[in-house]
């Protein structure tokens, strides 16, 4: 919105004094996230800039930390714990998720406002709460300090976001073309298969990336509910930050930084692509 | 009406409630020809798409049994019907292609690859989109959409084609082409059509007969020229063209015709199709074509006088819009000639017709 050639004096002052404030309010969310990926490449083992880095000398920045990450055990282990708790959480969030929101938008559930509300919670519950609750009630079944247990939490905690996004996607859907697929012969499975799923796909695709960094980034469930077999990668930088103090939690950061760009730049090509999609429908 | 034996498609006695207490559709009872093209016309909320819903199988009839050649369908699941239908807004999938739409009720039946591609063609040749195939539905105009979406209904070769209103959202002029291509595609095909729409006129040029719904019940099912000419009741003759209407109480009635009494004492005659015995109110439904001038109205005749509120001129007949016994929108259509430059806004005039085109009917 540019500066109109009427604007009184006081239109002026705000129209700069908006671009200031909302320019800070960017400042302060990412500066303390950039700040991480210099500090990263520190040669001397601390969190703050030494004199060298400052005056840019090459001997005072080094990938140390880097090396340190991929080769000490207990930093791999916990990166192959992540990788396989995150995506298998994933994969049970976006299969109940897609399913609940469909069956919840159908206009045919009972309760669908109860249910909707019970299935959200983890997200509305203090996590400390939840995770409490669930250390009580995994000791009893046998899940708790297992790994099946911990990716069931961790699916627990991420199924909100599929059922969000997915019912999101689905109040755009229009329903005549389930029927238009039965009407031509397909049976549910199908029609869900060929014509529900690749349209609803950015949908369940986004809220698969906001549960799978869910259980990246998640550190109390899994510190209750994972023994040592089950160190998360947070739950290595937690301990690292505790004990160690080691600058490899910065490098990890910064990796992990990394993904998480990488995956919202994902979400945000799906959701030109639903756009496109959406654009295209009928009416 | 036809024959049950030779049925096609049967509704027998079926009625359709949402909630349990209303019902959508009352009792209805409706037979179709194999090839016919039958239109459910009435107004919104009359029931007419529930039919054609529980036809298709989205909706289940809450009593009643509903047969499709013989066969009765309550029970089959809309997937396994094999009937066609082409939707209201479409329904096209915006993630395939125009053949791959095409296409993808062949692959359901597991049809061979040449088979489907020899078969869409045909389809789409048939509906003149046949450069069209790559193309997805949003790079089309809704004209284009809407002969893929036939096109798409008649592919597997159904004998029962359904059509919910399908021309809806196009503009007059390329509904009335489609009107007439789809009429064509009919003949050509011989496949029966149920065509579901509140537009009368389309109604009017395309059907075989038409059942015109009103209050989830059947009001009357006939041919077009029946329905124009001879409305079985004041619902039908004010739904289907232009209609003027006067209230009477039946004087007596004489064989074929009925001496009404109108408000202000005259008496007149009328053609008694649905009105009651003498003393029940009665609405006369009268053509604007069928009325004509006179000067002089014989009392006791068919004819009253009005006053004459505005003349519309189009050209080749003039509008007159008349003020008859407290009717206000008394409409006469006068052919342009010598006997309308003699009528003047806001002096009466005498009206007469012949007693057959007007038809007493229920007092509504």
């Amino acid at each position: 919105m540019a500066l109109q050639p009427y604007a009184s004096p006081v239109q002026r002052v705000w129209y700069y004094s908006f671009r200031v404030i909302c320019g800070l309010i960017l400042f302060f969310l990412i500066f303390p996230i950039m700040v991480i990926i210099p500090l990263s490449f520190n040669a001397l083992p601390y969190f703050t800039f030494t004199p060298g880095m400052l005056a840019f000398e090459a001997s005072a920045y080094s990938t140390e930390h880097y090396r340190d990450f991929f080769t000490n055990s207990d930093w791999q282990s916990a990166m192959w714990n992540s990788l396989s708790i995150a995506p298998a959480a994933t994969l049970v969030s976006v299969s109940l998720g897609t399913l609940a929101a469909i069956g919840l938008s159908s206009g045919k559930a009972p309760f669908r406002g109860a249910i909707m509300a019970i299935l959200i919670s983890p997200m509305i519950v203090p996590l400390i709460i939840s995770a409490a609750g669930m250390y009580f009630f995994y000791s009893r079944v046998g899940l708790q300090g297992t790994w099946f247990g911990v990716v069931l939490a961790h699916a627990a905690l991420g199924t909100p976001f599929v059922i969000i996004t997915v019912t999101a996607t689905l109040v755009g859907f229009d329903r005549s073309l389930t029927r238009a697929a039965a009407n031509m012969g397909a049976g549910p499975v199908r029609t869900f298969f060929k014509v529900q799923m690749p349209l609803i796909l950015p949908g369940v695709i986004s809220g698969g990336l906001f549960a799978f960094i869910t259980s990246f980034d998640e550190v109390v469930v899994v510190l209750f509910l994972g023994s040592a077999g089950q160190k998360t990668l947070p739950w290595q930088m937690f301990t690292g930050l505790r004990e160690q103090i080691s600058p490899t939690i910065l490098a990890v950061a910064t990796l992990l930084v990394t993904l998480s760009i990488i995956l919202l730049a994902t979400l945000e090509i799906l959701r030109r692509r639903s756009e496109r999609l959406r654009g295209m429908s009928p009416g | 009406m036809t024959e049950s034996s030779d049925a096609f498609v049967e509704f027998e006695r079926v009625q359709k409630s949402y909630d349990g207490e209303t019902l959508v559709v009352k009792d209805l009872n409706l037979n179709i020809g194999k090839g016919e093209f039958l239109t459910m016309l009435g107004p919104s909320g009359s029931g007419k798409t529930t039919c054609l819903m529980m036809l298709a199988g989205f909706e289940t009839a809450t009593h009643g049994d509903i047969r499709l050649d013989g066969k009765p369908i309550n029970s089959v699941p809309p997937h396994k019907r094999g009937i066609g239908m082409v939707f209201q807004n479409y329904a096209l999938f915006p993630h395939m292609t125009v053949a791959e739409n095409l296409a993808f009720p062949l692959e359901v039946r597991k049809m061979g690859k040449a088979d489907i591609e020899a078969k869409v063609k045909r389809a789409l040749d048939m509906v003149q989109m046949g450069a069209f195939g790559g193309r997805r539905p949003a790079q089309l105009s809704g004209g284009q959409q809407q002969r893929v979406a036939v096109a798409r209904a008649l592919v597997f070769d159904p004998e029962l084609v359904l059509m919910d209103e399908p021309l809806g959202a196009l503009d007059k002029q390329l509904r009335e082409q489609m009107q007439f291509e789809i009429k064509h595609i009919h003949e050509e095909l011989g496949v029966t059509v149920v065509y579901v729409t509140h537009d009368q006129s389309e109604a009017l040029t395309m059907s075989d007969r038409i059942a015109v719904f009103n209050d989830g019940k059947i009001q009357q099912l006939a041919p077009p020229p029946t329905l124009y000419e001879k409305p079985d009741n004041s619902f039908v003759a004010q739904f289907i063209g232009e209609n003027n209407t006067l209230d009477a109480t039946v004087d007596s009635v004489d064989g074929r015709f009925a001496r009404v009494r109108f408000n202000d004492g005259t008496l007149s005659r009328a053609l008694a199709v649905n009105c009651g015995g003498p003393g029940s109110q009665t609405r006369l439904s009268l053509r604007p074509e069928r009325v004509e001038f006179d000067a002089n109205v014989e009392p006791d005749e068919e004819g009253v006088t009005g006053l004459v509120k505005e003349l519309i001129y189009l050209g080749d007949h003039i509008r007159v819009r008349m003020e008859v016994l407290g009717n206000r929108d008394f409409v006469v259509k006068v052919p342009n000639g010598a006997e309308v430059s003699e009528l003047r806004v806001g002096e009466t005039a005498g009206l007469t017709w012949r007693a057959e085109d007007c038809r007493a009917l229920d007092a509504a």
